[in-house]
């Protein structure tokens, strides 16, 4: 078993995976922590939620890559799975605030405003952070595994299933837009005070949060590169390729399909659960359709097909908007589009895909050296 | 499913009365047009068969209704004497045994040719064997011999889709191969090969004869001679005449729709 997950990379890949991860759990803290403000290499302590965001939004990327780079499944309504582990972690947190609302009740303060006398019964058990993680782990998943069974059941592909993803993830940002439903509609769940007894507001806990963002998102890459290494790996991309030889070679492409898109929500779950804390706030704007189009975005950006482009892809796009929309906020949709364009156009393999050219290319030059 | 389970299934297929397949009174209409009109056709276990019969005849619609792909609108279809095909998926029906090659070369592009006979290998089949197995020296040893017999040895590490048509029809043939069916349905062997590919691809199907049943259907004249022995014509979606070569060839029926045109 060790002999494969150390097969899963070549040294160099490893060495840069866990160069990658030491910089981020150790590198990072030491240089805000033991370096004076003043310096340059100083990491003030902002970043930390803002680069943990980013790793979550990587973590999507993971997923998404997986059911569509690999078993090349459109999904434009991941932002359902992100909100689904959002929402659940947001509701722990807001049970953990206690009476320390604006309205010194024991009910979130949406509740109160709305003149709810108790708290509804899908609320009961989120004071607990364990029942909070077991609806984060299974619930993201279950829902997938459900929309799965009967889209994938009915043989639903390519266009037609990218858009009733979009419709589902429309449909339910509706429902949670409504203030009945109870998730504090358009407000969304915010206001957090701590999570675990930790105070969010502490630099430390925040510190705390990337760092296990970091971990999370590494064992989740190594779990992918796993399944994507092994024979059910060949089998998606076989599926993505042609589908049909696979039925005729004798395996039910139907659990195939199934188990990479509950894994893909899975993650994507778990990925949402993180981003809470560390943004502090869930609304149902997470649900736009947009948001899940712009997470397909991110994986045509950086490559498909290989997880580390997903991550690249992620982490460039939410940089450029990070800084556009304070630079020039009108324009970032605009440049968004265009981006997606021009990588299509120019460079359909990504930005991953024009570095493995040149490699290629050197290489050949090589050779005929 | 473990091993165990799976070769009970195998022997499951009962051949007792000689029929490996069993294909009675089959219609299949798209749009009021009948693709099969009162189809009847007996394949012998371990047969070699030839299927001729002009463009629309109706051959591979039958091949899709045997794996599974287009249903039957009447009769039936049975592997075996047990086996009711037209009950069954397309999985199902390549996991009792029935492997099909395709009239387009249809192989894993992106894969390598040992991946391309490593994933069409009979083994178990569901999702954590798939996951968390490796193959076992059996298992290689397998896929070594098909790549002897496909004479790909050399290209093992090559992509699929680099391949030369003819190569690409012989791995194809070699994914059945390892996949290790009972029934071999096989549409157009030898579209697209040159005179030497064609005679190699007659051999090699001659040899699997007697450990396999194969359905092979095709239009190349010269090939059927070279490796049939009882020819089935089909037209309009029936059986038009069956027998030996000669007979088949001299048939006044067969002359006039389709040798003779």
């Amino acid at each position: 078993m060790i002999k494969h997950i150390i097969a899963l990379h070549s040294f160099r890949g490893w060495l840069f995976s866990f160069g990658l991860l030491a910089f981020a759990i150790i590198l990072l803290p030491i240089l805000n922590i033991f370096v004076p403000e003043e310096s340059i290499l100083h990491v003030p302590d902002y970043m930390f939620p803002l680069l943990g965001k980013y790793l979550c939004y990587a973590m999507v990327a993971l997923a998404v890559d997986l059911i569509w780079g690999y078993t090349g499944i459109l999904s434009l309504g991941h932002g359902v799975f992100f909100s689904m582990g959002g929402y659940a972690m947001g509701m722990y947190l807001m049970r953990s605030i206690g009476k320390e609302g604006v309205y010194k009740s024991d009910l979130p303060d949406f509740m109160v405003f709305l003149d709810w006398k108790e708290l509804p019964w899908y609320w009961y058990g989120f004071d607990h952070f364990a029942f909070a993680l077991l609806v984060i782990l299974v619930l993201p998943g279950l829902f997938g595994f459900i929309f799965g069974y009967f889209a994938f059941r009915s043989r639903i592909k390519g266009v037609y299933f990218a858009i009733i993803t979009q419709a589902m993830t429309y449909a339910l940002m509706l429902l949670f837009f409504r203030n009945n439903t109870g998730f504090g509609g358009n407000n969304g769940l915010t206001d957090f005070k701590r999570i675990l007894g930790f105070s969010l507001h502490n630099p430390a806990t925040k510190m705390g949060l990337f760092v296990i963002t970091a971990l999370v998102l590494f064992f989740s890459y190594v779990l992918a590169r796993y399944i994507v290494k092994s024979k059910l790996g060949r089998i998606l991309t076989a599926i993505r390729d042609v589908e049909s030889r696979v039925m005729f070679s004798g395996y039910n492409t139907l659990h195939y399909k199934l188990f990479i898109w509950t894994f893909s929500a899975f993650l994507c779950g778990i990925a949402g659960a993180l981003y809470v804390p560390q943004v502090g706030i869930i609304n149902p704007s997470e649900m736009q359709p947009t948001n899940s189009i712009e997470m397909a975005i991110w994986v045509a950006v950086g490559g498909r097909g290989t997880l580390s482009g997903a991550l690249f892809g992620a982490g460039l796009v939410n940089v450029a908007k990070s800084w556009f929309t304070v630079a020039a906020p009108d324009y970032w949709l605009y440049f968004l589009g265009a981006l997606f364009i021009f990588v299509t156009l120019f460079f359909p393999k990504g930005i991953l895909g024009i570095f493995k050219r040149f490699s290629i290319v050197s290489k050949v030059k090589e050779s005929t050296q | 499913m473990n091993s165990a389970e799976v070769s009970t299934k195998e022997s499951s297929i009962d051949t007792r009365h000689g029929c490996i397949l069993y294909l009675e009174n089959l219609t299949v209409s798209f749009d009021g047009f009948k693709a099969l009109d009162d189809l009847n056709l007996y394949i012998d276990d371990g047969e070699l068969r030839c299927i001729i019969g002009p463009n629309g005849a109706g051959k591979t619609t039958m091949m899709d209704v045997i794996t599974g792909k287009t249903r039957p609108d009447e009769g039936t279809v049975f592997f075996g004497q047990t086996l009711d095909l037209t009950q069954m998926t397309e999985y199902e029906i390549a996991h009792a045994g029935i492997g099909r090659k395709f009239q387009k070369p249809t192989v894993f592009q992106n894969h390598t040719i040992y991946e391309n006979l490593e994933l069409a290998l009979h083994i178990e089949k569901d999702i954590w064997t798939s996951l968390l197995k490796r193959l076992n020296a059996d298992q290689k040893e397998t896929i070594e011999e098909a790549l002897e017999t496909i004479g790909l040895v050399e290209q093992r590490n090559t992509r699929a889709g680099l391949l030369s048509h003819g190569q690409k029809q012989w791995l194809e043939i070699g994914m059945l191969l390892v996949q290790d069916p009972r029934l071999l349905l096989i549409d157009e062997p030898v579209a697209g090969m040159t005179h030497q590919e064609t005679e190699q691809t007659a051999e090699l199907l001659s040899s699997l004869a007697g450990k396999h049943s194969i359905v092979v259907v095709e239009h190349e004249m010269d090939f059927i001679r070279s490796i049939a022995k009882r020819v089935t014509v089909l037209h309009e979606g029936h059986v038009l005449a069956e027998g030996l070569m000669e007979d088949v060839q001299n048939n006044p029926k067969v002359v006039e729709v389709y040798l003779g045109s």
